[in-house]
Order: structure tokens, then sequence, then C-alpha cells
């Protein structure tokens, strides 16, 4: 770690702005800012496409509106129950908005009786969607943050993941999606910024899904509503007002198990999700060109590598054929989360690479996490992955 | 600490209420005869006034209405569930059913009762102890029985075995303990929400009821006027605690504060009937949530690794089968009521037996589930990823 950047020249009296000189979320290329670039967003599908014939274009007819990434999660809740009328969704304090007021407004608009508030029953609240769910109704249920999923954690695992197996497939709760604010904002400390995905890798027949902006969010969260199968969506809650988008107004999907490459290249694999996307993104730059400030570290027989970034979007089942045909490619992978390392996704993911392409490997496969600490309350910025951390990692990745 | 002594040997010793209160009677034969029993026509019965105890309500009418085709339908019941729980008991230590296998031989009245005052538009969701809603709610003992052996012909598919147990209107056997409570009031939602008039049981034994997700279960049902039955079966020993040493109160219909609850004589067929249906009446009828406690007793261990003998006398359990034992007291309403002879019950007992059997056999000649069944069910089909990975590349599955 930092091995080649561990002396960072000191910064000028003057501090950096906010965020610093690099692309951030706000500036990221991923995001969509026009309407024309967000109805051609890869692997959109329109639900309702009856008066446009898709086929050729896509795009006549459509419009999109400028949301950031709570307003989108919260446009696709309002596609899903009224569309849906045995949509309702729950969990504590959406009836009036959430937290993150991801659910303004549903009340008043679809009754109190659909977007209801629950007590803080977080075992309750999982365990009442899987027994809705199984009557067939479409259950959206929010706990509302990641780090409170553990209480429901049994329910998650031995209920829903199981219901179909154990039923030999005459009873589920597919129809069960729980949301719930995941990852870091930088002072949330040790029970609000957890990644908490890690946890049910295990869970066989559930499914994890982690979107990256609005119309991600969107998309994501009209495919999990909708898939057959129980889906904890996590939402990277940093991104809800941070990430802005113009987003396509209508109903689509974006299809689960499907990861998207963000930039095409040869030299390195890096796959990601949610938040550190952007990190990820802000290490491509710094490494083709670095900042006066480090670029004595960065040699310049890196600067021109090509790397190809993954975001992986749906986190279990993943998409093993999309990351291995391109590490087959490149020879080269470097994973980031934010979630610890002993027993993250990355782990599982290397394992997997590490089976699949072992003779295309040119460097073994570098995990980028957080530490095999609780996430700390005075250092959270030191203990999720920062760009510096992902440029190394590239770096030794790519020199090895 | 001297002072403390002091005061504690001046406060008087607490003087025990238990023999001025009155406590609910779980003897299996004391309904009484109110009129001649007729053999066409329903007639009424009188319960014996401990047979219920209430809390925050009134407890359902002593006198009950019956008809000689009901009782001896529920004696038929009752032995083929005996029996089936019987099969498996001998088929567990054949080695031929692995895993876990918890019996309910001894708490039958439940079961069968329930079942008689409901339709099949109610739910029942339970625990782990529930081989009997199988065959009472549109499954058939080979089913069962090939469930618990894992073959094909099982409710399951043999996928799930003893704890995971469904039909079309039995809302499952859930093995972890209390996970199933909260699914109850999820279910009853969905019926109030419809508008439907069915009312959803959503049961558990007497350990499950210190589970925290039973209290919260408890606390949503209430607070949204669910028609949620919540039935706890005490069976006075939650694996081997007994209820006294396991729960601060053990009137386990009165832990619901402000939801009412009735407790009940589990032994009575006719006493659980009565109250399932004053209960299905009360849930449909916008009351609001209601707790109902059966007692009752298990004649095994709590599974079949426990020989039940260890933190309770054989003497206990004897007495019980003798004196409370739920078949034999709805034997004796239906012979000393002159509906129907010894000997007709033995031809019962005998055709259950002969039943029982021919249905193990055929769910022995069932075949265990074909290998690809690993892989199926674990998504919903169309849904699943392209690949699920095996021990070995070979073995692997795609979809």
């Amino acid at each position: 770690m930092y091995r080649s950047l561990r002396i960072l020249p000191r910064l000028n009296a003057n501090p950096p702005p906010a965020g610093g000189h690099l692309p951030s979320v706000a500036t990221s290329a991923f995001l969509k800012p026009t309407r024309d670039v967000s109805l051609r967003t890869s692997g959109l599908r329109w639900v309702d496409s009856a008066d446009t014939d898709s086929a050729h274009d896509a795009v006549v007819g459509r419009e999109t509106r400028k949301m950031n990434m709570y307003q989108a999660v919260r446009d696709a809740l309002s596609i899903a129950l009224s569309k849906d009328d045995t949509a309702v969704v729950f969990g504590e304090d959406v009836a009036f908005g959430g937290v993150f007021r991801c659910t303004m407004g549903l009340a008043e608009e679809f009754g109190r009786e659909r977007v209801f508030n629950t007590p803080l029953t977080e075992q309750g609240i999982a365990g009442f969607g899987i027994g809705l769910a199984s009557m067939g109704h479409t259950a959206i249920a929010e706990i509302q943050f990641a780090d409170y999923i553990f209480p429901a954690f049994d329910q998650i695992v031995n209920e829903a993941a199981k219901y179909r197996y154990r039923s030999g497939g005459s009873f589920n709760a597919g129809k069960l999606t729980i949301r719930c604010p995941s990852m870091a904002v930088g002072h949330g400390a040790l029970y609000h910024s957890q990644s908490p995905e890690g946890f049910f890798m295990g869970a066989a027949g559930v499914k994890i899904v982690i979107p990256r902006s609005p119309i991600q969010a969107k998309g994501l969260l009209l495919s999990s509503i909708r898939d057959p199968n129980p889906v904890i969506f996590m939402e990277p809650k940093v991104l809800y007002r941070s990430s802005v988008e113009q987003v396509p107004i209508d109903d689509f999907e974006i299809p689960l198990s499907k990861a998207e490459v963000l930039t095409r290249g040869n030299d390195l694999t890096v796959v990601s999700w949610g938040t550190p996307v952007y990190h990820c993104e802000t290490a491509l730059k710094m490494l083709s060109h670095p900042p006066q400030s480090i670029a004595e570290h960065v040699p310049a027989s890196l600067r021109s590598a090509k790397i190809e970034l993954i975001d992986l979007r749906t986190i279990l089942p993943w998409d093993v054929e999309t990351v291995t045909e391109s590490v087959k490619r490149t020879g080269r992978l470097v994973v980031v989360h934010e979630a610890g390392r002993t027993g993250g996704v990355g782990a599982e993911i290397g394992a997997e690479v590490q089976k699949q392409c072992f003779l295309k490997l040119n460097a073994p496969v570098k995990l980028v996490t957080g530490w095999d600490t609780p996430v700390p309350m005075a250092y959270e910025k030191f203990y999720v992955p920062d760009p510096i951390r992902i440029l190394d990692a590239m770096m030794e990745t790519l020199t090895y | 600490m001297a002072t403390l002594a002091r005061i504690r040997s001046a406060v008087p010793r607490r003087v025990s209420l238990q023999p001025f209160a009155r406590t609910i009677q779980t003897a299996a034969d004391t309904t009484q005869l109110h009129q001649d029993a007729s053999h066409s026509e329903p007639f009424s019965v009188k319960l014996h006034e401990d047979s219920f105890r209430g809390y925050r309500t009134d407890t359902p009418s002593l006198d009950v209405e019956v008809t000689k085709e009901n009782l001896l339908k529920w004696y038929r019941q009752m032995t083929v569930v005996r029996r089936m729980e019987q099969a498996a008991d001998a088929l567990y230590k054949q080695k031929l059913i692995r895993g876990f296998c918890h019996l309910a031989i001894g708490q039958e009245a439940i079961s069968v009762g329930l079942d008689s005052a409901t339709t099949f538009d109610d739910n029942i969701i339970s625990s782990y102890r529930t081989h009997p809603f199988v065959i009472l709610r549109g499954g058939t003992i080979k089913s069962l029985i090939g469930e618990l052996l894992g073959r094909v012909c099982g409710v399951s598919k043999g996928k799930g075995g003893s704890m995971h147990v469904f039909t079309e209107a039995f809302q499952g056997g859930h093995g972890i303990v209390g996970a199933q409570v909260p699914l109850g009031a999820g279910l009853a939602f969905a019926e109030q929400y419809l508008g439907r008039k069915n009312a959803t049981f959503a049961m558990y034994g007497d350990g499950a009821s210190n589970q925290g997700q039973v209290f919260e279960a408890y606390n949503m049902a209430k607070l949204w006027n669910l028609p949620c039955v919540f039935v706890c079966e005490n069976n006075k020993y939650g694996m081997g605690t007994s209820a006294e040493r396991s729960s601060m109160n053990t009137e386990y219909y009165k832990r619901g504060d402000l939801i009412p609850g009735i407790q009940v004589n589990g032994m009575d067929i006719i006493a659980v009937h009565q109250a399932t249906k004053w209960a299905k009446e009360w849930v449909t009828s916008d009351k609001g949530p209601l707790l109902v406690e059966f007692v009752t007793y298990r004649y095994g261990g709590h599974s079949m690794s426990d020989p039940g003998t260890t933190y309770r006398t054989r003497e206990e359990i004897q007495k019980i089968r003798s004196t409370q034992d739920p078949i034999r007291g709805l034997q004796r309403y239906i012979t000393d009521w002159g509906l129907a002879a010894e000997e007709d019950l033995k031809a019962i007992d005998k055709e259950a037996k002969a039943e029982v059997d021919a249905a193990v056999e055929e769910a022995k000649a069932s075949p265990f589930p074909d290998e690809k069944e690993l892989w199926t069910d674990i998504y919903s089909a169309g849904y699943e990823p392209p690949f699920m990975r095996g021990r070995e590349r070979e073995e692997g599955f795609r979809f």
C-alpha cells in the first residue's frame, strides 16, 4: 500500500477547494447531463413502448427531467405504485418522506394504506414483507440504513432466500424488495456508513443490487421490484444528492446481473460499484493526467495505459462473464469496494477470476477496500478507498 | 447487607395464590351432553367451565353444537395423524428419514380442531411441528412421508424435508424459531388490503414466544388492526426447558399487552374447535388481532434426537397420556354418547393404520429428486444467473 506514494509533497499553503481539482461526482463523465445521452443509456429497456417503435428510435417522444438519485428512486417507486395495485411501500418514517426523502409525497399521492410507517422493527419489517410477498403482493420495504439490516438478517437469509427452494417452488418471497441506504458519507461512522453487501454473498436466492446514479437507480430499482426473486437494493447514500442526471420520465428497466463497462481498455480491468466508481474515475484521470503534486510518482510509461472500468451493479448473482471476459483480455484486475477486505465481495470475485483466468493473469488480483476495522468515527476518509489508493493499486498491478 | 436481610425477614413471605386461582383444566373428556345425542341432527354439548380463560375479553360460549358426522371425522383425522407421526418415528429410527423431525403426538386436537373451524381460504402458518397440517389441508399422507424421506413425491419435491412442508392451504412449516410470526402479520395485512374476510393463524410454541420478533409482530398487528390470530401451542417445554424456567409470564395468552387473548384447553378437540371458530369470528369482524393459547402436551421429545425424559419424569408423561389424551377423550365422547360402538372405532383405527402403511410404501417407492433439482428453485426460472457453481468445473449447472 502507498508504496510509491508514501511521501507526498507538502501542498502549498492554500488548501484545495472542497472536492479537489480533479473530477468528482458533480463533474463525472459517467453521468448523463442531457436528454439525448440520457435516452440512449446503454441497456435501458422501455417498459411501455406501445406508442413508439423502439427498435428504430428509442428517443422519439420521450422526455427526461433533471433528478438527483433520491428523486429518481422516488420516481421509480411512484411508477411501481401506480402500475401495480398490490404494491405497497413501508418502513420507518417512509410516510413522511423518509430520512433521505426517497418517499416524499408518496403517501399523499397513493394513500396511507399503501405507503405507511412501521415501528422501529427491522426483523419485523423483513418478516412482514416476506409474508406479504408470499401472498402475491409487491412488497417494497425500506430499512432506514443498511447498517440496521442485521436484525433482519435471519429473515432475509433463512426465510426470504430459501422460501422457494425449501417449498419445492410452491411458495416464494420473490415480490419482496428491501431498499436500504448504504456506504459511507464521510462522517457516518460505525453505524451509518457500512456496506453490508458482503454478508449476503452466501445467501443464494436473494439478489443484491447497488446503483451508481439516478438513471441507474431508477432502472435497476424497477427491475428489482419486478424481478420474481427477493432483492436487496442498496443505495449509496452520498450519491442521493450529489449525483444528478437527466432521467427519462417514462417507465424503463435496466437488467439485473449485467455489469456495465464504463470505459474500454486492454491493459487493466477495474471492477467497482456504488460510490467508489467515481473514485475510480478520478484515479483513471490521475493516471493519465497526474496533477503536478504527484506527477513524479506516476511513471510516464503508465500514463497511456488503457483501463477498463466496470460497474458491477448487481453484486449477487454477479456478472461473472463480463468480468472474466475483460480480465482474459487485460490480464490484470483491481477490485474496489468500501466494505472491509476480509470476507468481502472482492475476495469472492478474486477467487473466481483466479480460477477462470489463471493462465491469462499477469498480476495478482488486487483489492482496494475498507480496512478490517469498524468504519471509524475519526478517520472515515482514510477508511474509504480514495483515488490515491486506487491509483497506487492500479500502478502496482500494471507494473507487477 | 445486614439491613437488607432485616428488611427481607420483616416482609411476610408471599403466599402462593395458585391454590385459590382458577386454572385452566386440560382433561380431554369433560364435555357434557346437554340433550340426547342425535345421529342425524346437530346436538348441543357443554364444555367444562374451566375450558377457557380470557384476558381483556369474555371467553367463548361453553355451549357447542356438534354433529355425529363431525365427531367421527375428527376421530378419524386425529387417528390418521397419530399413526402417521408414529410411522415417521419408525422411519426415522430406521435411518430412512434424515435431518430433523419433530412429532406432534399428543397435540393432535390442535391441528384437527383448527382445521375443523377454518376453510382453505384462511391462512395457517406455523413452525416445524406441522406434519398434521399437510394431510388436513390439501396434501396426502404419501406427499408428507415422501417429503420426510426426501423423495420427489414430497410436498416440496423432497427438497425441504420435515420442517419445510407446504400445501395450497397451509403457508408452511418454518424451521427458525419464531420466524413465521411476523410473516403471519404480512399475510393478514394482505387479506385486509384485499378486503377479504379471511383469518390468518400465526402459530408458534411456548419456546418461540420469547423471541423478540414475536413482539414486533404483535405490535404491528395491533397498530394496524390486522386480522391475525396469534396461536401459542403451549406444550409446556421449549426444547428441554420448561415454560416456568424460560418465561417470566407463562400465561401466554396475556402477553399481547393491549391484544386480548384466551387460553384454551388444547386437549379437548371440542374446546379447540369452539375457540378457533370464535377467534375466526373475532378477526374477521374487524376487532383486530387476538392471542389464543392452547394448553397441550407433547408426548415425545422435542425432536427425534431428544428422548424427552431428561428434563421431565416418565411418570409425568405417562400420567398425561393416560388421563388427558385427546384421542381417547374423543373416543369416550363418541362411545358414551352412543354415537358409535367401540368396534366401529377400532375399525377406523385399523383403516388408518392400513392407509398410513400403504402411503409409506408408496412414498418409499418414489425416487429421490433428480440431481438437477439441486440447482432449481433457488431463483425464479428465467431470472436466475446463467451459471451456478458446483464443487468442480464439470459439476456446475448452466440454466
